[in-house]
């Protein structure tokens, strides 16, 4: 690592307001009073209001942010519980002792995250259609429960590292395969695990086709898709728009500063995110 | 086989069995159907009927078709280059004793893990034409460039503009990039500290350096993070769906959104699905480029020694 210097630090900082201008901007704008919100030159020196904050809590707003706060936390539990569960089997499978074509498949495996999404799209969606699973959860959060290739690679790459003489121990004390996996792999892994759990929540906390797709009744929205729509219905309703963003981001900036760690460690195992 | 090894491959099978299906339900099957699809004219309501290669007829003189590829084209051979340079310059700047490092970097990565879907609300209203914080921010420079006699400039309408909405867009995607700076300052931190001594010893200046020391060392990285970018940058669809829904016009009318009117608004599965076996052509044939062409830049530690 190089010294300081006097200059880069001082770019470095002016970046950063650049960066971090446009998060004063979504909060500002939050809890700024209708009359001020439209003006030009924008104000910037307010008493701050929360009445757009409290119109998203107003039952009849279009935007039912507890309704779709539910919603999205549901998906998200169930996301996280299955790719937590799968992912790891499935995992362990790859990891454990060579089997014949192991390593084709799993070759194969890292192959098929090439494919863009919206090739499988459409037969998925008809497929999910003929089951009679649209404007349900299930298209959402079943998928998990059969693993995702990315979180698969982050949890065999983890698996490799695990002692062998801690398994053959196990298995010389007459415990199976699923025992091993589950009391000895899975409780050395949690590190890898939060990694896996924080960006399953990530994945669906953010998604947006796939809720749009699929759920139609507004009673079944996800925050991002509920904020899309109340979008489209009230375009000019910055102050509201605004402090609903703000909410939708919140959580994740919150999460952000408790798990620092593993938003970095799952960045740089994953490359980039989404 | 021997027993023993028939024992593995079954506990093996057994441990993937979740994914096996998964693939062929979720993969597998699915692309066989879409692309038996892309041969049919299926509107949901009947049967898929057999047309033969009349989809792909039918795009090559969709003029539509073209200009999703063009704008499609125009946001990731600038977003994508953008992105790269301005992630490595942060990480650069950040790569040294900083006493506000730590924030410093938070700052920069933020942005990058804001719902999509938030961001795009948020960079409505920034980009606001008329009460918008960018053009607040604009004005001045503007005015200062109207002193030059001749001049007469004002800030751009950015998303009612069919000039400026694609690269309103491009900015935004740069808002994004802390992922990519986080891997780049990863990276950096791994090149060892006496290449830089030897390299001052030989008195190269700053961009010697950067230029012969540092992309070298971090070349796989910077390779990973430009695939991985064409192909996202590619599929760009949820901040034009939210922001413009396409427009002004078609200008922001990238290649998924138009797949997704097709699919979805219009119901003509058939030709949604000739178009998503073009893209993934693309993307494979765009992948197998650059590998080609920039396979002999990239550097594997030990890679002599294999």
């Amino acid at each position: 690592m190089k010294r300081g210097g006097v200059v880069a630090p001082i770019i470095a900082i002016a970046l950063s307001l650049v960066f971090l201008f446009p998060f004063i901007w979504l909060v500002t704008s939050a809890v700024k009073p209708d009359e001020f919100l439209k003006r030009w030159p924008p104000v910037w020196w307010f008493t701050p209001t929360l009445e757009h904050v409290k119109g998203l809590f107003d039952p009849d707003s279009p935007f039912k942010l507890w309704q779709f706060l539910a919603n999205t936390l549901f998906i998200c539990a169930c996301t996280v519980t299955g790719n937590i569960l799968a992912s790891s089997m499935i995992a362990y499978g790859f990891a454990r002792q060579k089997w014949p074509g192991r390593d084709i498949l799993f070759y194969a495996m890292l192959g098929t995250m090439m494919v863009p999404a919206q090739t499988m799209l459409i037969p998925v969606f008809l497929m999910f259609r003929r089951l009679g699973w649209i404007n349900t959860f299930l298209p959402l959060t079943i998928p998990a429960f059969f693993g995702n290739a990315l979180f698969i690679f982050m949890l065999r790459q983890f698996f490799l590292t695990v002692p062998r003489d801690l398994l053959d121990a196990a298995r010389v004390d007459g415990h199976g395969e699923l025992a091993i996996w589950w009391r000895v792999v899975m409780p050395l892994s949690i590190p890898a695990l939060a990694v896996v759990g924080l960006f399953s929540f990530l994945n669906s906390w953010n998604d947006f086709i796939n809720p749009l797709i699929y759920l139609l009744d507004e009673s079944r929205y996800t925050l991002s898709l509920g904020l899309a729509m109340f979008q489209g219905q009230t375009a000019t309703e910055y102050g509201r728009l605004m402090a609903a963003s703000t909410l939708m981001t919140c959580p994740i900036v919150v999460l952000f500063f408790f798990a620092q760690r593993q938003f970095i460690e799952g960045v740089k195992m994953t490359g980039i995110k989404g | 086989m021997t027993r023993g090894q028939k024992r593995e491959l079954r506990l093996g099978l057994f441990f993937i069995s979740p994914y096996i299906i998964g693939f062929l339900c979720f993969t597998f099957f699915p692309l066989l159907a879409s692309f038996y699809f892309s041969f049919t004219d299926y509107d949901i309501f009947s049967p898929p009927s057999w047309v033969g290669v009349d989809n792909f007829v039918k795009l090559a003189k969709d003029h539509l078709f073209w200009i999703s590829l063009r704008n499609t084209a125009f946001y990731t051979v600038f977003s994508v280059p953008l992105g790269m340079t301005v992630a490595f310059a942060l990480a650069h700047l950040l790569n040294r004793q900083l006493a506000l490092r730590p924030v410093l970097r938070t700052i920069f990565f933020l942005p990058s893990i804001v719902p999509l879907v938030a961001a795009s609300v948020l960079w409505v209203w920034v980009f606001n034409s008329q009460y918008g914080f960018l053009n607040w921010a604009l004005q001045p420079v503007c005015n200062l460039l109207n002193l030059l006699p001749g001049v007469r400039t004002a800030p751009p309408n950015w998303l009612q503009s069919p000039t400026w909405a694609k690269p309103a867009m491009v900015i935004m995607s740069v808002w994004g990039v802390g992922g990519t700076m986080v891997l780049y300052l990863a990276a950096l931190q791994e090149v060892p500290k006496e290449l830089y001594e030897v390299a001052d010893l030989d008195g190269a200046s700053t961009w010697h350096k950067i230029r012969h020391v540092t992309m070298p060392m971090i070349s796989p990285v910077l390779f990973f993070t430009l695939v991985m970018g064409l192909i996202s940058a590619l599929q760009v669809f949820t901040q034009a769906y939210i922001m413009t829904k396409g427009g002004p016009g078609s200008a922001t009318l990238f290649y998924c959104l138009y797949l997704f009117q097709n699919a979805f608004e219009f119901f003509r599965l058939g030709y949604a699905s000739a178009m998503a076996w073009i893209l993934f052509a693309i993307i494979v044939t765009i992948t197998a480029i650059v590998f080609k062409l920039t396979g002999r830049f990239i550097y594997y530690e030990g890679e002599h020694n294999r």
